[in-house]
């Protein structure tokens, strides 16, 4: 039981900080677009870049309930 | 039992080569290896030189290249490191891309076999567990107490022996796995990746390259290179784990929802999976390059 309280910590806390990020990534992204829709296409390579970056602390705390969960 | 689902989050052993344990995702990525090494091995012979006309595989081979050529020269500036650095991200690129899409293919994790080896090791442990009611029956009509508290333990341990041997005799081996779904493919990858960063760095600055880790002059600085040098320990965990986190968490994604509702549902998430996986290469490929540019310039510099 106490695993699965970590597991469930872990994915709930982990997730707070990329949801976040996430967030605020693409609000910026967009914000830029609409100032400058010329610059659309580059804006959206490094926006996917930021949000893989983001995405991947997302999967650290993933990672870590997998491990609790599995191993 | 239906809706037991079948996740390991290590591969596993497919059949043993000699002492060389064969993992399912080492075989995956030993057969897209060789499908990259026949492609490119195609084009290199349909380069023609007699008459000057374009073949279509080389013409997709240099497509390939043009375009890695001109995102690596956006990170480098430089032409002459550009041609240096490209080998190494066209080849972790199309490695890890080919790796994360042919996890995505029918068959992979769902065709296998039960594994059987444990079969022996339980008959043992079968006939142990028949062998200790009688030794038990005997004691206790030799000598009441002691002895009988002992053969009873023995004989649970026996039981939970057998339960576990039971348990391991189920377990399902797919005969194949994404190979970036393997911790050990990524680390490999990894680690790789941050030992060319200090060759390229050697190959570059020359000795100086070792300031950026031994650097004495003041207290900060000693303080700066002490974090340089844990942060290319860093690097290395967060590049194997990003990826494999990646991959893994796709395939437990595709597995559940394919096992709530199979039919139609999972079609988006697979979409998903590619475009998750052709990203994670993208990344993985372009940090190395990065990594790689910040360890040709000095120090002092910037």
């Amino acid at each position: 039981m106490n695993t699965e309280l970590a597991i469930g910590l872990l994915m709930g806390l982990g997730m707070l900080g990329p949801g976040i990020g996430l967030g605020f990534l693409v609000g910026k992204a967009l914000e830029a677009i609409g100032r400058n829709p010329e610059a659309t296409s580059k804006i959206q390579t490094n926006m996917i870049l930021g949000l893989a970056f983001t995405e991947a602390i997302a999967i650290y705390a993933l990672v870590m309930a997998l491990i609790l969960k599995f191993v | 039992m239906a809706t037991e689902l079948h996740i390991s989050i290590s591969a596993e052993r497919v059949f043993s080569f000699g002492r060389l344990n064969v993992s399912n995702s080492m075989l995956a990525s030993i057969i897209v290896s060789s499908l990259l090494i026949l492609f490119f091995v195609a084009v290199n012979r349909s380069l023609n030189t007699k008459d000057k006309k374009i073949r279509p595989l080389q013409n997709l081979a240099e497509y390939i290249v043009e375009g890695f050529y001109g995102l690596v020269q956006e990170v480098t500036g430089n032409h002459q490191k550009t041609r240096f650095f490209l080998p190494f991200f066209i080849t972790f690129f199309l490695f890890i891309i080919m790796n994360n899409w042919f996890g995505l293919l029918p068959g992979f994790g769902t065709i296998g076999f039960v594994e059987s080896e444990t079969a022996t090791e339980h008959a043992v442990l079968l006939q142990k567990e028949i062998d200790s009611p009688v030794q038990t029956v005997q004691a206790a009509t030799d000598q009441p107490a002691v002895a009988t508290e002992e053969e009873v333990i023995v004989a649970e341990n026996a039981d939970v022996k057998e339960e576990t041997s039971e348990h391991a005799k189920k377990l399902f081996v797919p005969y194949l796995r994404a190979g970036t779904a393997d911790l050990n493919t990524t680390l490999a990858l990894s680690l790789f990746t941050m030992t060319m960063v200090q060759v390229v760095g050697i190959k570059y600055l020359g000795f100086s390259y070792f300031k950026k880790f031994f650097n004495f002059k003041t207290p900060i600085t000693i303080f700066v290179s002490i974090l340089e040098a844990v942060s290319e320990f860093a690097k290395i965990i967060s590049f194997s784990f990003r990826l494999f986190g990646n991959i893994f968490a796709g395939e437990v994604l595709l597995m559940v929802i394919g096992a709530l509702i199979p039919l139609l549902v999972p079609m988006p998430f697979y979409g998903l999976e590619i475009f998750v996986g052709f990203i994670q290469a993208l990344v993985f490929s372009m940090l190395s390059v990065v990594f790689y540019n910040v360890a040709t310039i000095g120090h002092d510099e910037h």
